[in-house]
């Protein structure tokens, strides 16, 4: 298959699995709740009578028949980026442009993170995998075992008492001080204050994981012919390790990253919430609270949208380093 | 059709791993008793090797702790004991030798906390987890077994279930079903079954072309009978295995949406005793029996069925023991 055709197929298996998203977000708002206007309206307290109850099922197109009326103009919206509206928590105002505000602070925090832990859970993985058995892998094992069953939220609340309520070094909480307008370099440094101990939890969160699934791709690679052929030729061991392991070991790996990136935003919905980082996270936290749905509806689905992008990406890395997976 | 003890590949008696021959099967009285014969030489072995496989101990270790201590928690533990209209203690207190991990916002004991939390956490955990097994082996099993168009559209649905980013999903569900300990429960069966299906599904691939399958196929045996008395047993194994790690998630899982709010107000699970802790601002207050006790339990027992669950792949992928 060619490059073309490849990205072409991966592409429309991506489209089609997030218009899957939409019909399952449709289905779960619109179709499983006995009244989506009581849903809606629960979270806010009202007590409606029947004529307000008929003139807002009529706004939101609920009088419509679910299929195809109220499912295309769904799909349409959704299609137009169009989330709706808040209802609870910023009245009105159109979700679209909540996330529009609300994204970037959680890109920089999960991107941050996710950088810095991919880059020391591959090359210690790495490192563990080679050296299997020895100190510094036992070490990293157990390190990486106790990371893995930590709830990433309980890390964040021990360094909040540690940095931050014990030290004094880090603020706990929120993305800069609040009531100081800081301008040029101490705007910056205020940030990356506040950013600190929140990347530091979600970077030692997804570090454990990273980790061992580095290591266990590598010692699979290890234990394969070509990598016997290789020391037979008498090829350094740097070199089987550099040439013929790493590169190979680094596919899977790639795989299984974008598959978890699903937890990798649940993590930061509650390290958010408890830095009160007002991110996506956040945000999700607040619409959950005051039971905002057409927010909660939102998130849901760009969360998916970012994961689905996600595993489009590492198809395509796997596709181009790993030409053999194309015709799979 | 003459039934003779099993060979292994040298022609020798095959020896359990302890290295004593075993017994001839003795008179044969019916198949059943032939396969329940079995069963237990087969989990008599099994037992022999687990028995030195170090982190397998351990985790039972750890486990048999907290599951005594949610049995206490069930049958002796005074539920008045975290009852705040009941308790007396110092409010937010240090631990001393009265309350040895502190107390909590309403005097009552952390330690109380705990012990009645145990008992939450690890039924949650144990519930999401055969819920999330029923799905995944079901699918895991039809699809694998049927193949063709059915497997198509099962793992199609798999894999959908796999990118859905569970949290959110899981908030969305909760929403929708309002807070409740079986709201959990489901949320958690319900989006982490995928991994198991295709697990299952890709062992139940190799045992459809070994063998047994096709000799009983001649023998006339029907789908069902096929299904439960061939591929099941044999997908067991890692099934099971794979249960132990599911748990593992599930209590992670219970206490992240416990800590959201989304459980039972009323009861008490670790992840709730978390969230006061958090909403009481023990972080600022610098409270840290608090917070730390009850993580630290989470983390064991998450601990406790990672190990017995990497004891049981180790032993069932002897591949994997050079590890």
């Amino acid at each position: 298959m060619g490059t073309r055709t490849y990205v072409l197929k991966k592409a429309v298996q991506a489209l089609l699995t997030l218009f899957a998203v939409v019909v399952f977000n449709f289905f779960l708002f619109r179709v499983l709740p006995s009244d989506p206007i009581d849903l809606l309206t629960r979270g806010a307290g009202l007590r409606l009578s029947p004529a307000d109850k008929a003139e807002l099922r009529h706004e939101y197109g609920l009088d419509k028949p679910v299929f195809p009326g109220q499912f295309v103009s769904y799909v349409e919206d959704t299609a137009r980026l169009d989330l709706g509206t808040s209802i609870i928590l910023d009245q009105g105002r159109k979700v679209r442009s909540l996330f529009a505000e609300y994204a970037i602070p959680t890109l920089i925090l999960v991107g941050s993170s996710t950088v810095f832990s991919l880059i020391l859970g591959v090359l210690m993985g790495i490192y563990g995998g080679w050296r299997r058995g020895r100190k510094f892998d036992m070490f990293s094992m157990g390190f990486s075992l106790v990371l893995y069953s930590m709830p990433e939220f309980w890390l964040g609340m021990l360094l909040i008492l540690l940095f931050s309520t014990t030290l004094g070094w880090f603020p706990s909480s929120g993305r800069a001080t609040l009531g100081v307008d800081y301008t040029g370099f101490h705007h910056f440094t205020d940030i990356i204050n506040h950013l600190f101990l929140p990347a530091l939890t979600l970077t030692l969160a997804y570090l454990g994981e990273y980790y061992l699934i580095m290591r266990s791709s590598l010692l699979d690679v290890l234990g394969e012919d070509y990598i016997t052929t290789a020391r037979a030729k008498g090829v350094r061991e740097k070199w089987v390790l550099r040439r013929h392991a790493v590169r190979n070991a680094l596919l899977p790996t790639i795989t299984l990253i974008a598959l978890s990136f699903g937890f990798v935003l649940g993590g930061a919905i509650t390290v958010e919430f408890v830095f009160g980082y007002k991110g996506l996270g956040g945000l999700t936290y607040e619409a959950l609270r005051s039971q905002d749905l057409p927010v909660l509806q939102g998130i849901f689905f760009i969360a998916s949208a970012a994961v689905i992008f996600a595993n489009l990406v590492s198809d395509l890395i796997y596709g181009h380093f790993d030409p053999r997976v194309r015709n799979a | 059709m003459a039934l003779k003890p099993p060979i292994a590949p040298s022609g020798e008696p095959r020896r359990a791993a302890s290295g004593v021959p075993e017994e001839p099967l003795g008179p044969i009285s019916s198949p059943r008793r032939i396969a329940w014969v079995r069963r237990r030489r087969a989990l008599g072995r099994f037992w022999s090797e687990y028995r030195h496989n170090k982190m397998g101990i351990a985790g039972i270790g750890i486990l048999l702790f907290f599951v005594g201590m949610a049995l206490f928690a069930t049958f002796v533990a005074n539920p008045q004991s975290v009852d705040p209209s009941y308790v007396s203690g110092p409010v937010r207190h240090a631990p001393t030798l009265r309350f040895p991990l502190g107390t909590d916002n309403f005097g009552i004991s952390v330690l109380s906390l705990i012990v009645a939390g145990s008992k939450i956490s690890l039924l949650v955990g144990l519930t999401a987890s055969v819920i999330t097994m029923l799905i995944g082996a079901v699918v895991g099993i039809v699809a694998g077994y049927r193949g063709g168009a059915v497997d198509t559209l099962l793992m199609r649905i798999t894999d959908f279930g796999l990118v859905l980013p569970w949290l959110a999903l899981a908030i969305v569900l909760a929403s929708i079903m309002g807070p409740s300990l079986t709201t959990i429960i489901l949320v958690i069966g319900l989006t982490s079954w995928p991994g198991t299906a295709r697990l299952v599904r890709a062992q139940v691939l190799s045992i459809r072309e070994r063998p047994y399958i096709e000799r009983s196929r001649a023998l006339g045996a029907g789908d069902g009978h096929m299904i439960i008395h061939h591929v099941l047993p044999n997908a067991m194994p890692v099934i099971l295995a794979n249960a132990v790690l599911v748990v593992a998630i599930a209590i992670l899982s219970e206490t992240s949406l416990s800590f959201l709010g989304l459980g039972d107000p009323l009861t008490v699970s670790w992840g709730s005793i978390i969230e006061n802790a958090f909403a009481g601002g023990a972080t600022t207050l610098g409270a840290w029996w608090w917070i730390v006790a009850p993580g630290v339990c989470i983390v064991l027992v998450v601990m406790s069925f990672t190990f017995i669950g990497f004891a049981l792949d180790e032993i069932i992928n002897p591949r994997l023991r050079e590890r």
